[in-house]
């Protein structure tokens, strides 16, 4: 269990949020996948909906939230602060989301992690230590934004950060030669396939 | 070896198309309007007769589960749901599933949806897993377009929603009535039960919650009859199953394969062995993270399937196989998983939220040899102290791997405290 506050001191104020038309739309959609009346059950969708217009999730972002789904603020608040994916501070534009459970770290994630650290300077990268992301055959891990970059080394997780650096968006997946999580070198089943 | 005929996963890696035309071609969607027009009932007897156990790590029967339904539709909806907030340490093969072939997670929605007599479904994916996601949500979407979902989905009479629901990473949600909390807008923490799901699960309606791999191979199983699933394996440990083996082997990879295939086997036959050669050997997690782990004498010969693990006190939880070889620090790499869980605890029940804490501040300390010998008996007894005693299993998840770490290194435990004692008299 973690202490995460809603309403840190030190992040900058945000004075007014409003969703895009596009994303009003898009919350509007995620809302009616649910009966009539559970629109709350929408809230973590419509929460990522402000964090991707927003880039993180100020204050006033949490309230237009609760304000749409027509919930307390409270109820909104403890969303936010109790699923870790929810960014309550300003960010880097890429979030290097660095995993270091057990089977990264047989894999070597200490030597990731202290790589993204170096790497994040709070305006193009900010580093965030993750639990297991769900990609252990493809140790060690980093989820960078939405997408994953497996099957790294020092080297290779150098090559993607500089690739990010120049702007370009480097192939996410496996970082050597090798199908998904098939093992390297080629499959040992459904060769006829 | 499981025979490539009769795997279920035959896209497992992507080579192939996940579209709806590519899992047509590879046999999802065949047929699916007269396996629906079995009945409900014929359906959960058939998943009964071919013993599928559930895939997401506790092991109860699926069909049986399905049958805790009630068996009309009264004035409360039913749900189907489905559980694919894949977290657990080492496992990684529902991703798989939602990326490569989604339409046979779709396909098995419908069919176990109609089983229990539910109009809607949703799948609830973990956050981190955005692209898996959208993967999942254009297969739905090409399923509506196509006739298959929606009403009168695939001509059957019986009319199906289907929806994906993100999380947003919290390794709890996968505790069923977490889940259910976390689809109704809060918190994913825990529900007493009783009342369990089939009674009163989703907005107090009865729902059945299902893992992502339990569902995907409902299809197939209805095709094939039950009695194919059932001659894969062993007696009350049947049919095929992913694996996902991580850690210090050469190739570490996700492999569809036969239940209760050695472990041994297992490594060495997919993964190009373990690192150094299987003497190299330390020590296995078996099935997740939560699972106590097996030294290599027992890894020797164990076969991986529900029983045979559970007759060496550990479990097949996921199948996901998290392999270290000798130069692991066993004692770091369990005092790692205590701090996942401490990270992980909703905070709810005593035991858990301040047991997590506690045994993983004992265990960081065993990591350095910073103890009195006799803390490994408090450490232990604090274990069973929070083991049943909470209101989900987090707390036993917390619990089991220490106990496996004590019950078989204790020694090097020891080795580490009397090495750290000798060190500080000398000096």
């Amino acid at each position: 269990m973690s202490m995460v506050t809603a309403d840190p001191k030190d992040v900058p104020q945000v004075a007014h949020f409003a969703f895009t038309p596009e994303n009003l739309a898009k919350a509007r959609a995620l809302m009616a996948n649910y009966p009539p009346g559970r629109q709350a059950s929408a809230v973590i969708g419509v929460l990522d909906l402000a964090q991707r217009q927003q880039g993180w999730l100020p204050r006033v972002a949490m309230n237009e939230v609760a304000r749409l789904l027509d919930m307390a603020p409270i109820r909104v608040y403890e969303i936010a602060t109790f699923y870790t994916m929810f960014q309550l501070r300003p960010r880097g534009k890429y979030l290097l989301q660095v995993c270091t459970t057990t089977p990264c770290w047989l894999r070597g994630s200490d030597a990731i992690m202290k790589a993204c650290e170096h790497a994040a300077d709070g305006d193009t990268f900010s580093v965030q230590e993750v639990e297991c992301l769900g990609g252990c055959v493809n140790a060690p891990v980093v989820q960078i934004n939405d997408d994953f970059y497996e099957d790294l080394d020092e080297t290779s997780l150098q090559k993607v950060l500089d690739a990010f650096r120049r702007g370009e968006t480097p192939k996410p997946g496996p970082q050597v030669d090798r199908q998904t999580s098939a093992p390297e070198g080629g499959p040992t089943t459904l060769r006829s396939a | 070896m499981l025979a490539d005929k009769d795997r279920i996963f035959t896209n497992l890696y992507g080579y192939g198309d996940w579209r709806l035309e590519g899992a047509r071609k590879r046999g999802a969607w065949d047929g699916t309007k007269a396996l629906i027009e079995r009945g409900h009932d014929a359906i959960i007897e058939e998943m009964k007769k071919s013993g599928l156990r559930g895939r997401g790590g506790a092991g109860f029967p699926t069909g049986l589960k399905w049958s805790f339904m009630p068996k009309e539709v009264k004035d409360r909806p039913h749900y189907l749901i489905v559980n694919a907030d894949e977290s657990e340490p080492g496992t990684c093969k529902d991703r798989d599933i939602m990326r490569h072939d989604p339409h046979l997670l779709v396909e098995g929605c419908l069919i176990a949806g109609f089983a229990m007599r539910a109009n809607a479904g949703y799948i609830y994916v973990r956050g981190e897993f955005y692209n898996e996601a959208q993967n999942l949500m254009a297969a739905i979407r090409e399923a509506y377009d196509a006739g298959l979902l929606g009403k009168n989905a695939c001509g059957s009479g019986w009319d199906f929603d289907l929806y994906v629901h993100r999380g947003a990473g919290a390794y709890i949600c996968g505790e069923e009535t977490a889940l259910l909390e976390s689809l109704e807008g809060k918190k994913g923490m825990p529900r007493l039960k009783p009342p369990f799901p089939a009674g009163a699960g989703l907005y107090g309606c009865p729902s059945t919650v299902n893992n992502v791999e339990s569902i995907a191979v409902a299809p197939t199983i209805l095709r094939r009859g039950a009695p194919w699933f059932a001659g894969i394996g062993r007696p009350n440990n049947t049919g095929t199953k992913l694996f996902c083996i991580s850690g210090h082997v050469n190739r570490p990879c996700n492999v569809e394969e036969e239940m209760g295939i050695p472990l041994r086997e297992l490594i060495d036959r997919h993964c190009g062995g373990v690192r150094g050669g299987w003497d190299n050997l330390l020590a296995v997690i078996p099935g997740g993270a939560s699972v106590p782990l097996l030294p290599k004498s027992i890894c020797d010969t164990v076969l991986m399937d529900f029983d045979s693990l559970r007759d060496q006190k550990s479990g097949l939880g996921t199948a996901a196989v998290i392999v270290m070889d000798k130069s692991t620090d066993v004692v770091k790499a369990i005092a790692r998983l205590s701090q996942f869980y401490k990270h992980e605890s909703c905070g709810q029940c005593t035991p858990c939220r301040e047991g997590t804490g506690w045994m993983w501040r004992v265990m960081e300390r065993m990591v350095t040899g910073n103890a009195r010998l006799d803390e490994i008996d408090a450490l232990e007894d604090v274990t069973r102290q929070v083991e049943g005693h909470t209101i989900c299993a987090l707390g036993d998840a917390a619990a089991w791997p220490i106990q496996g770490l004590i019950r078989h290194f204790r020694p090097e435990m020891e080795r580490r405290i009397r090495a750290r004692t000798e060190k500080l008299a000398a000096e």
